[in-house]
């Protein structure tokens, strides 16, 4: 269980890592887990949680990359799944924190509790990277795809191909 | 380089350029009779296939049909039929896409934008008369997937971030469908806009999805050269629907291509 505890904390440090990196402020995030009894009970809550900020918790689920919520995923969770959610990174664009839906160690949803809402920069953020990086996340994590699409590889880039993982499957 | 885990046939074969994978179930491949590839079978056959198109159709090739018919050494008529085909098909989708699919990106003869979506398509329609229902051909990139990925599943062909190596952008999810990406990747710019002369540069990539691979891998080239503008061309061709990232990275989709979402 620490095992996975540390690989979620450690995907959460990635996904702001990612940000911070846009962002050109250095983060030390971590996380707090919770589960639920199978009864859909509250989300992990952060410690160092911004008290400025109380995400809206009707959402819906995300269901696709690109598409997300923003708000808390705590009253969605069926049975088997647990809300890890991410201390809040201050960027300069302002607070950022991430909130994953894990069952069975592996990141099921993803959902946005603050991200900058403000200046032209903040609403590239919101537009772009945050569906971009919550994209990644998912597919990396739970992705069974049969084939890549891309911009033709040469011959020798094949090599270095997604598609050349997805031919030498196991 | 043909192998894979139990239930499932992979082979992946060099030529025309790139590497073209085939994703076979066995119990199909065992109707298809692709476990005799060395002896012959359908897969054999494909990419017989795709060797014949490459010397028949590379630009590349001194000797090939293209290269020998750009010259001026021979007329059409002395060429593979085929090149009859393609022509007539270049222009038809040249015609519908204003121009901006071309036979002649940088001033030279060069139907490539057509022959590698068709030279998969057929492929995989080799496989399916052989009698597999359900396979999925990777032309580089290009993407045709014929039936289920098994019963109830859809294929699911991640879309590469052109911005990112190693990276998905999405997945798409469907089946009997195409899929078909333009973009900068790996060769740098190369898809030239026809009309100003210079590389397209409004987008990093753009996947069209569709049925067939010929016409969605063409429609993919043109609408990588159209840039911006294709997002509301790919919206008026019935059956199509397309996803792109910008080169600044933002992206962009057509009203039905949610569906394919997976």
């Amino acid at each position: 269980m620490r095992r996975v505890i540390l690989t979620i904390a450690g995907t959460i440090a990635g996904l702001v890592a990612l940000l911070s990196f846009k962002a050109h402020v250095p983060t030390l995030p971590s996380a707090a887990v919770s589960t639920t009894g199978g009864t859909g009970s509250t989300s992990g809550t952060s410690s160092s949680s911004s008290s400025s900020s109380s995400p809206s918790s009707s959402s819906s689920p995300a269901t696709v990359p690109g598409e997300f919520p923003m708000g808390s995923l705590a009253g969605t969770l069926t049975a088997g799944e647990t809300t890890v959610t991410g201390h809040v990174a201050n960027t300069v664009y302002g607070p950022v924190q991430i909130q994953l839906v894990m069952r069975n160690s592996k990141i099921v949803k993803v959902a946005v509790l603050q991200q900058p809402m403000n200046t032209i920069h903040d609403i590239q953020l919101g537009e772009f990277a945050f569906p971009k990086l919550i994209g990644e996340t998912l597919t990396a994590q739970t992705a069974k795809i049969d084939a890549v699409s891309g911009a033709s590889y040469t011959s020798e880039g094949y090599i270095q191909s997604l598609q050349s993982a997805l031919d030498n499957r196991a | 380089m043909t192998g894979g885990q139990t239930g499932r046939l992979r082979h992946a074969e060099h030529v025309m350029g790139t590497v073209v994978s085939f994703d076979v179930p066995a119990c199909a491949g065992e109707a298809a009779g692709l476990a005799g590839y060395e002896a012959g079978g359908a897969l054999g056959r494909a990419v017989r296939w795709l060797h014949w198109v490459d010397a028949t159709f590379s630009p590349y090739r001194e000797d090939s049909d293209v290269s020998r018919f750009a010259a001026g050494a021979v007329s059409l008529a002395q060429c593979a039929p085929e090149l009859t085909e393609v022509l007539e098909a270049c222009a038809a989708v040249s015609a519908l896409s204003g121009g901006y699919f071309t036979t002649t990106p940088g001033g030279r003869f060069d139907p490539s934008g057509y022959v590698k979506g068709w030279a998969i398509e057929r492929a995989a329609a080799m496989i399916t008369a052989a009698g597999s229902a359900e396979h999925c051909v990777n032309g580089g990139g290009d993407v045709q997937c014929v039936g289920d990925r098994g019963p109830g599943q859809p294929w699911r062909i991640g879309i590469a971030d052109p911005l990112r190596a190693g990276s998905l952008a999405l997945v798409v999810a469907g089946r009997d469908f195409a899929v078909a990406t333009s973009g900068v990747a790996e060769r740098g710019p190369h898809i030239v806009n026809p009309h100003t002369g210079q590389p397209a540069t409004d987008l990093a990539s753009v996947t069209v999805v569709g049925s067939g691979l010929t016409l969605t891998d063409a429609y993919a080239t043109a609408a990588f050269a159209m840039g911006s503008a294709a997002r509301d061309w790919v919206d008026s061709l019935d059956g199509y629907e397309a996803f792109a990232i910008t080169s600044r990275g933002a992206d962009w989709q057509t009203s039905g291509f949610r569906a394919y979402l997976a």
